[in-house]
């Protein structure tokens, strides 16, 4: 079924074997690695105490009962515009890094980076450096390829295993959840999601990496509109190394080479295949390998630093007119950088107040429509009001439920009766969660007059808190 | 066509023949994972079209090799709603409607499954809210021809209203007064005359003193002196402001001229005891259900 000669429709993946390198960005990627993968290990076993009513979990998604926990703050479902302005935060976040120093989330912080660059180092491990895998991969199947294909599967299976597994717990208890799922009673859809988990961590990780982001990712195509001439890329500053040669021509005829010794080293360390010199592409992820890679070359040759480097295009062509290579640093601050950061603080800023002031009583007031009111034999009128209090602090809490711009009322619930009206009802809600009342609410003297009543139905507890909301009267 | 192929010099990929303002196009190679996922996904189809329904036949679809199918599973899932709701329906039935209250879980679930009931079976007189219409009697109000208290409201609902063939049922007799010449017309308007001003809603007058003596003369025996009504015999109280035919003169005229004889069909011949107790305990919990069995009639406040 494969159409066979050339030219094929289809490509057949074009191994990329990537060089070990050492140098200032690749111990960067090393610490942004660990910090990134203690973030998504640790965080399910971070303990919070929150009182005896709810997890002490730290970081917790609780579906089944429509909770998340981080650290202190909890969100109920209704609340969910915290988790909106986080999602904007992160957005506005990675304009903020694109527009300051490019793909820097690609190259460092993206999952798919960082266990593309653990997998490798396995790779590394077990099969050596890009000679030795370039060698075992071309080499027919054996029993040492076999041994060592396996080995390296395993290992990837285990940490595939390992990241899958962890994902579970920010849904539950870890140590519960770890406890159920090896003795086989957690949930099926655990089970399902270090399944999947583990199998696309696997492929995409072990097999697919680099065509992940050239093919799969949308973020490089959005990428390339949010950069601008004042963004930080890797570029090669090719008015500095053309004409390449090699060093021994470059030695015999200083005038016509430039720096780069076309030693390939840039392009045997990219993790994704790029050879830089052939200017910007969609494949870089301005991990900045290349540029540890090559500095070491200089430093061999006696050449400075950063024939290839992180630039901005401005810069470029300034440098290119005789310019001197401008800091980093002073890239970073322009209107563009500063408007973004401006509206990221403004949106936390925003969500942080929201956050201080909201309250830990929501009281919703639902009157009956079916009937509308309804008619007694003394010529009163009741309504019918459903009304929920929901209370999301920690602790049951003891509530009055009383109504004010509504002269004598009286009201009982439909546990009660009339017998017992009263002005008021007292009714205990639970520790994080809601109390559904129906309450039935009579205007004693309901006189001749043809009108409604607003009226304000108020919930409060004995510590003061509590919520208020409007209601209607109705009247036939 | 060998010949006229265009190779890119940049990328050695061919680029194909057509042209936007200048701009051409390279016919670069898809992956070949591509291909195989899209070969993955026919396949996945395929198992999919063996194992489920799928194709359309004269009556119905293919069957599929799993034996599935969405009626299946959701008798499936009905079969095991039924087991679960099982022991609660037994605890109901062993529980007399006058404990039920007292077991609040219990009354609960009676509450809920009589709401579900009354969807299928009551709202097509008593409307979806119990709030009736005229000849209908609203089933939120305190006002009660039987009695509001669980027992006689299962009562009414088991044995029904002017059921004609069965012994238990409800029954009241209000004659004609008026087709039946037990009262002249003018005797009718001065009756309807003092009903008026018991119910408060006309001034006592020279037709309602008189009809007044005529009211104790014929109709209180099952109204009661003062119109109170007798819910012994399903007498309405005529004195206070809930009225299941109109209040006002002309209804209270047909009503006392031609008589009015509703009927409720009878609900244990259609329906289980389970369903009639749940259907008791959603309509007592509409707001009017009363808490004791009142067997005395009390005046209308
Ligand atoms: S590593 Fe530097 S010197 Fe070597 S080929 Fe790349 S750019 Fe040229
Ligand atoms: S070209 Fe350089 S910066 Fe870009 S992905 Fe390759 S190694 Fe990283």
């Amino acid at each position: 079924m494969l159409m066979t000669g050339s030219p094929s429709l289809y490509e057949k993946r074009k191994g990329v074997y990537p060089k070990a390198v050492d140098g200032f960005y690749r111990r960067l990627k090393w610490a942004v690695m660990v910090v990134t993968l203690a973030i998504y290990w640790g965080t399910p076993w971070l303990r919070w105490d929150r009182g005896p009513y709810a997890p002490d979990q730290a970081v917790l998604v609780d579906l089944a009962n429509r909770r998340f926990y981080m650290f202190s703050i909890e969100i109920w479902p209704h609340e969910f515009y915290y988790v909106a302005g986080l999602l904007i935060m992160a957005g506005v976040g990675l304009f903020l890094v694109t527009s300051a120093v490019g793909r820097a989330w690609c190259g460092y912080a993206c999952p798919q980076t960082v266990w593309t660059d653990l997998y490798q180092h396995v790779e590394r491990f077990i099969d050596g450096d890009r000679n030795a895998q370039v060698r075992l991969a071309n080499a027919p199947w054996s029993l040492p390829k076999i041994v060592r294909r396996l080995a390296k599967w395993a290992v990837w299976l285990v940490i595939a295993f390992l990241t899958g597994g962890a994902w579970i717990f920010y849904f539950a208890d870890a140590s519960t959840l770890q406890q159920q799922f090896w003795t086989g009673t957690a949930a099926p859809v655990a089970y399902g999601a270090v399944a999947v988990l583990t199998a696309t961590t696997f492929i995409l990780g072990g097999f697919m990496r680099e065509q992940v982001c050239i093919y799969m990712c949308p973020w490089p195509r959005i990428q390339t509109a949010m950069l601008d001439e004042k963004s930080l890329v890797v570029t090669y500053k090719h008015w500095r190394g053309e004409k390449r040669g090699s060093l021994k021509k470059a030695q015999a005829a200083p005038d016509i080479y430039g720096d780069c010794i076309d030693c390939n080293q840039c392009v045997a360390v990219c993790p994704t295949g790029v050879d830089i010199r052939e200017g910007p592409q969609i494949g870089c992820i301005t991990c900045a390998l290349c540029v540890d890679a090559c500095d070491a070359v200089m430093a061999q040759i006696g050449k400075p630093r950063g024939l290839i480097d992180y630039c901005t295009e401005d810069d470029a062509l300034a440098e290119q007119k005789g310019g001197a290579p401008r800091a980093v640093l002073n890239t970073l601050l322009r209107l563009r950088t500063l408007a973004y950061f401006a509206l990221w603080i403004g949106v936390g800023a925003a969500m942080l107040f929201a956050l201080g002031v909201r309250t830990r009583l929501d009281i919703s007031v639902q009157q009956d429509r079916n009937p509308i009111f309804v008619r007694l034999s003394d010529g009163t009128i009741r309504n019918a009001y459903t009304i929920k209090l929901r209370n999301m602090e920690a602790r049951p809490r003891r509530m009055q439920v009383s109504v004010t711009g509504l002269a004598n009322a009286k009201m009982w619930t439909d546990a009660g009766s009339r017998e017992q009206a009263s002005s008021a009802l007292t009714t205990m809600v639970a520790a994080d969660s809601v109390e559904k009342l129906r309450v039935f609410l009579l205007l004693p003297s309901a006189g001749p007059v043809r009108e409604d009543f607003a009226f304000t139905v108020r919930a409060t507890d004995r510590e003061g808190g509590g919520d208020s909301e409007p209601a209607r009267f109705e009247r036939p | 066509m060998a010949d006229d192929k265009r190779i890119d010099a940049a990328t050695g990929t061919e680029i194909k023949h057509h042209e936007w303002d200048g701009i051409q196009e390279l016919d670069t190679p898809l992956p070949r994972w591509w291909l195989w996922t899209f070969y993955a996904t026919i396949l996945f189809a395929i198992g999919y079209m063996v194992a489920y329904p799928a194709w359309p036949m004269i009556d119905r679809a293919t069957g599929g090799l799993l034996g599935w199918s969405s009626r299946g599973a959701l008798d499936k899932e009905l079969a095991a709603r039924e087991q679960q709701m099982a022991p609660i329906r037994q605890a109901i039935a062993d529980t007399s409607v006058t404990v039920l209250p007292h077991r609040p879980q219990l009354m609960q679930a009676a509450i809920e499954g009589g709401r579900a009931a009354f969807r299928v079976h009551c709202v097509q007189c008593h409307g979806s809210g119990a709030a009736g219409s005229k000849g209908y009697p609203n089933l939120n109000d305190d006002d009660w021809l039987w009695g509001g208290d669980l027992a006689a409201i299962e009562k009414t609902i088991a044995d029904g209203v002017r059921n004609p063939d069965h012994q238990a049922t409800r029954q009241s007799l209000m004659p004609a007064f008026g087709k039946d010449q037990l009262l002249t017309a003018a005797q009718v308007d001065d009756v309807v005359a003092h009903v008026r001003a018991i119910s408060g809603q006309d001034r006592a007058n020279a037709a309602s003193r008189r009809g007044a003596k005529l009211f104790a003369d014929n109709c209180a025996v099952c109204h009661g002196p003062k119109g109170a009504g007798d819910r012994t015999v399903g007498a309405p109280n005529l004195a206070d402001a809930i009225w299941l035919y109109g209040g006002d003169t002309d209804s209270i005229h047909d009503t006392v001229w031609n008589s009015r004889h509703g009927v409720m069909p009878r609900w244990d011949d259609k329906l289980d005891k389970v369903t009639v107790r749940m259907l008791a305990a959603y309509v007592h919990s509409l707001g009017g259900g009363e808490t004791r069995p009142e067997t005395l009639t009390k005046p209308g406040g």
